[in-house]
């Protein structure tokens, strides 16, 4: 066992980033926080900067104007990272997908490891998701 | 000489991506300025390439949070072009959800307030509270959020009898889990000193910068879509329109806390009278015209205008929603506060960018639309234009 794979097996850090996401993504991320799903037993939890963080959560369709953000935001991570597409929106574009302002989705962008689909994705999908991308790390 | 604090875009206080500079002298902060259109989606546009049909669940998805409300308004829209009112059982299940809904993203903005406020206490229970009504969601639409319920002229399911007595359980345990919070936290010195008197909007304010819904109602402006313009079942059943006239932050929590009350009320009495019988209209063509359809959604009015040429996609599709007016609150509010609290002023509206995000596309003579850089740069531009200003 390597130093890196050691440094996943137990608590993963969690770093959210609302690429244009609804808000439905972001609640149901936030519900699994919350005493009924309380994904903290699993050790993960939200934290405050992408510097801190093992996992990059990556919610919604990536319009143009957050698209610079979203890189510079995975360039900040400290490697290596896992990165996450959520939502129907993060994996494929979703229903935006003919839009004008799209950029996305996210694979296009940056190197994805997991894709949560749904719209919104059940917490008990997310929950599901991540515990799979920790055994698959 | 005033410094300039940045907050934002991806802050682990704000949900979503926005970016706030706020002008500080000291500790007080002088005037501040928002930069949004990052959840830009291109809304209207789409909506016009996607059939009648379509168009609800397209619009669902304006917010995560409030969709039940905009696809309502939507629905309403195109019955206003044909002319048709949805059965008595349609318009008392739709009244259902919608109120569900307010419940929901009521306890989540109590929730995310204790957040900001540092009360993780508040926020684990006010999400704990809000589970059980998205499980009575569930239980009606099928989904917890994105309910794909509404349909012009009706709704798409029935409801079996069997599940009322269990969601009016739900509904019961809500109400006194709700009267248990509203207890805790205006019993709380240090919750009430942090909201009581900070970021006052005064009615003239609120009136002129055009606030809308708990906002507006917070400051003693008395609009209500569910009492002024009657639709669904609101003028059917007894309930109050919440009014506080002092404008300050406490203000707009007590109104949210008691509309709460006020919803599962309207629950209670709805789920009592429902009638039987069909629960759509059918409507087969959708001929030329224009309608709109307005309802109050949780965080204020949101307002629908459609206009069709006799096909099966909508000519136009105008989407307003409540935030878009209730964001530029933020300056008079955040004025002469300190730099603690303007967070917590700025949540205090619970906005929600996703409904509000809008672009201007600048295309003059056939050039290319702007890109993202560009739009950033000229972001930064303007940035240094206010900070020479300054």
């Amino acid at each position: 066992m390597g130093a890196t794979s050691w440094g996943f097996k137990k608590s993963l850090w969690v770093f959210h980033l609302n690429a244009g996401a609804c808000n439905a993504c972001d609640i149901e991320v936030l519900d699994c926080l919350c005493p009924r799903f309380d994904i903290e037993r699993f050790g993960m939890k939200l934290v405050g900067s992408v510097k801190h963080a093992d996992v990059l959560l990556v919610s919604g369709f990536v319009s143009r104007k957050v698209l610079p953000q979203v890189i510079e935001t995975y360039e900040q991570a400290p490697k290596p990272v896992a990165v996450v597409a959520l939502g129907s929106c993060g994996c494929t574009g979703g229903i935006f997908r003919d839009g004008y302002n799209f950029a996305g989705p996210v694979d296009k962008l940056i190197p994805v490891d997991a894709y949560i689909p749904g719209c919104p994705p059940r917490p008990e999908a997310i929950i599901d998701g991540i515990v799979k991308l920790m055994g698959k790390l | 000489m005033s410094t300039i604090i940045p907050i934002g875009p991806f802050h682990p206080v704000l949900e979503e991506p926005e970016y706030i500079q706020l002008y500080v002298n000291g500790e007080t902060v002088e005037s501040a300025d928002i930069d949004l259109g990052r959840i830009h989606r291109g809304m209207e546009l789409l909506a016009q390439e996607k059939t009648f049909d379509q168009d609800i669940f397209l619009v669902e998805r304006i917010c995560g949070i409030c969709s039940a409300s905009h696809s309502w308004a939507a629905s309403l829209a195109i019955e206003d072009i044909v002319g048709v009112t949805p059965p008595d059982r349609a318009r008392y299940l739709r009244t259902i959800v919608h109120e569900l809904e307010r419940l929901h993203s009521h306890m989540l903005w109590v929730g995310l307030a204790g957040h900001i406020l540092g009360y993780w206490t508040v926020f684990m229970w006010g999400w704990k509270y809000r589970e059980p009504v998205l499980d009575a969601l569930e239980m009606i639409t099928g989904n917890r959020q994105h309910y794909a319920w509404y349909k012009a002229g009706g709704v798409r399911r029935d409801v079996a009898d069997e599940i009322w007595p269990e969601i009016l359980k739900i509904i019961d345990e809500f109400d006194k889990n709700t009267d248990m919070l509203i207890g805790a936290i205006l019993d709380d010195p240090v919750i009430l000193s942090r909201l009581k008197g900070v970021g006052i909007l005064t009615k003239e304010d609120a009136i002129h910068y055009g606030c809308l819904g708990p906002t507006a109602r917070g400051s003693g402006v008395d609009i209500d879509v569910r009492r002024d313009d009657d639709y669904g079942a609101y003028s059917e059943v007894d309930w109050d329109v919440i009014v506080q006239p002092d404008g300050d932050c406490l203000a707009v929590s007590v109104v949210r806390l008691l509309e709460m009350k006020e919803a599962c009320k309207i629950i209670k009495q709805c789920i009592e009278k429902l009638p039987g019988g069909p629960i759509v209209t059918e409507i087969r063509d959708i001929p030329r015209g224009e309608g709109v359809g307005h309802i109050e959604a949780p965080r204020g009015e949101s307002f629908h205008y459609i206009r069709s040429n006799g096909t099966n996609m909508p000519e136009r599709h105008k989407m307003r929603a409540p935030t878009f007016l209730n964001i530029p609150s933020f300056r008079p509010r955040v004025k002469g506060e300190t730099i603690s609290d303007a967070v917590l002023i700025f949540a205090v509206i619970d906005p929600c960018y996703s409904c509000t995000e809008r672009m201007a596309v600048l295309d003059p003579s056939g050039k290319p639309f702007m890109t993202g850089q560009d739009l950033i740069k000229l972001s930064h531009e303007k940035t240094e234009k206010l900070r020479r200003e300054f």
